[in-house]
């Protein structure tokens, strides 16, 4: 039985592995654009919450509402004024580009709200379970994982669904095309980076009620985001919350063997699947 | 007759080697212009100087009178001027449905073209609408494109070598096409190196070499002749 419970926890932990690297993988997906500041994105929405919580008392549920706008705002703009003119045929410009401004996210952090580490706080939440006979789970996992499908198929939706989803697949496939169609690339990647930034407030809504945060902790966030996206197949976005699941099931695994044993078995399994499938579970055909 | 489109002294680079050298042409209303000339003759590189995806001075491509030549792509295609790429150029993601949607989902103006009549010219793709474009064969994709392009209801539809590497066959069908969209209301500026159809379609012709407009004329009165020297220089 302990170990249905481990494989339910693991799901459960994958769903939040797959909301760090949904916002990644939309990014790479429509504008192969890396984003080495993921990690620390997500935690500046973290402590946009905070600041949203603890300054108004509201329920981080309801600051989230206020904060993704702020966020796809500062997504949009970071987009089209820095981002942009990074993109092109060399993708050493935006791996530079932002893994400077992780380390000025990180240092931009740490003096505006010191090193101490923090939480969002969300009430009895943190603490109420559900049984499900089997197995008794956490109910801010199941909301994790909830949150994470319902992210999945809404950003599925707009792809497949939407006009501005069109512009998206059009503009990642040939933007010179596109641009021949009336769409504006820059605009369509400024939306894209904004939407990403949505995402990430979800993440960090999740990372900051589940865990202390602190200014240092984006970059390993942004290791499993990266896993997850690769294991899944880069761009593929039900392929990034299997890849969130399998490190999420590895690390349980890991460590109901070894305590020790959980961040290293999540790289063992990334390993192993690159081994079997180096272009990931769920490959783009025309990548 | 109004002017529609017009280059004035248009010239175009690519890093060290000019493509154009000062190329005059206009689209009057109504107009079918075919633009010939051997491979290298810069006709592609017109195009893509009108359409923005090479910008220019502005004063170098006037459309009803006002400077574009600096415009980007996007805001040329917004003044209603749409291009059929060399190549087709659909888009691997999105299926010939979308592929026609996108064509005009950022210029929605009323016009003769929507999706069913798009439909009604090639119905072929009515049958695979739900395919992926690219899954197509040759002649369909250019079926697409056309319509792709169609569906902004542009005032001028510019298409580039639409017969390239087409089956005789295949070509026919598709120029059979061009009187409808002439009838529609759209001026048509037609790059192609098959002489023959561009004779057909066209009102007037251009005939380029070198970067440069060697021979101008009405379709119906420019002998073989004036087009071969116009095409290969005195010397062939």
């Amino acid at each position: 039985m302990i170990w249905i419970d481990t494989l339910v926890q693991g799901i459960l932990l994958g769903g939040l592995y797959a909301l760090f690297a949904a916002g990644l993988s939309l990014m790479f997906g429509i504008m192969r654009l890396v984003n080495l500041a993921h990690g620390d994105l997500i935690v500046l929405a973290a402590y946009l919450l905070l600041v949203l919580v603890t300054m108004t008392g509201m329920h981080p549920f309801v600051a989230v509402l206020i904060a993704a706008p702020v966020m796809f705002a500062i997504g949009w703009g970071l987009q089209r004024v820095v981002l942009n003119r990074t993109l092109g045929k060399d993708i050493l410009p935006p791996l530079l580009v932002t893994f400077g401004l992780s380390v000025v996210l990180q240092n931009a952090l740490l003096e505006g709200f010191t090193a101490d580490s923090r939480r969002i706080p969300a009430g009895p939440l943190e603490t109420a379970s559900l049984d499900l006979g089997v197995v008794t789970v956490g109910v801010m996992p199941l909301l994790t994982f909830l949150t994470a499908v319902g992210v999945i198929i809404g950003l599925n939706q707009i792809f497949y669904r939407t006009a501005l989803g069109r512009a998206f697949r059009a503009t990642s496939d040939d933007p010179v095309t596109a641009s021949l169609m009336g769409i504006n690339p820059g605009r369509v990647f400024a939306v894209a980076t904004g939407l990403a930034m949505v995402v990430v407030t979800i993440a960090a809504l999740y990372l900051g009620m589940r865990s202390n945060f602190d200014p240092s902790i984006g970059p390993a966030r942004l290791i499993y985001a990266f896993e997850a996206v690769i294991i899944g197949g880069l761009g593929s976005l039900w392929g990034t919350l299997a890849g969130g699941v399998i490190i999420g099931v590895a690390q349980t695994f890991g460590a109901a063997i070894n305590p020790e044993w959980q961040i290293l078995a999540g790289h063992i399994a990334f390993v192993v699947v690159l081994l079997i499938r180096p272009r990931g579970l769920f490959p783009r055909a025309n990548d | 007759m109004s002017i529609l489109l017009q280059t004035i002294g248009l010239t175009a680079q690519y890093g060290d080697f000019r493509a154009l050298f000062g190329v005059d042409i206009e689209l009057n209303a109504g107009e079918t212009v075919a633009i010939i000339g051997a491979n290298g003759a810069g006709k592609s590189t017109l195009l893509r100087s009108i359409t923005g995806v090479m910008v220019n001075a502005p004063e170098q491509v006037l459309h009803r009178g006002t400077p574009i030549g600096a415009l980007p792509a996007d805001q040329v295609m917004a003044r209603g001027i749409a291009m059929v790429p060399e190549g087709r150029k659909l888009f691997p993601s999105l299926t010939v449905e979308e592929n026609l949607l996108i064509g005009g989902q950022m210029r929605r103006v009323a016009g003769p073209w929507t999706l069913e009549a798009v439909y009604d010219l090639f119905p072929i793709l009515r049958e695979r609408r739900l395919n992926p474009g690219t899954a197509l064969s040759g002649g369909q994709q250019q079926m697409v494109a056309i319509g792709r392009a169609l569906m902004s209801n542009p005032e001028i539809l510019l298409c580039d070598e639409i017969s390239l590497g087409l089956a005789p066959v295949v070509i026919r069908d598709i120029y059979a096409a061009m009187p409808r969209i002439k009838a529609s209301g759209a001026s048509v500026i037609i790059v192609e190196q098959d002489i023959g159809q561009a004779l057909r379609v066209a009102d007037r012709v251009y005939c380029m070499m070198e970067g440069r407009v060697t021979l101008t004329g009405a379709a119906a009165t420019i002998s073989r002749e004036a087009i071969h020297t116009a095409y290969f220089g005195d010397a062939a």
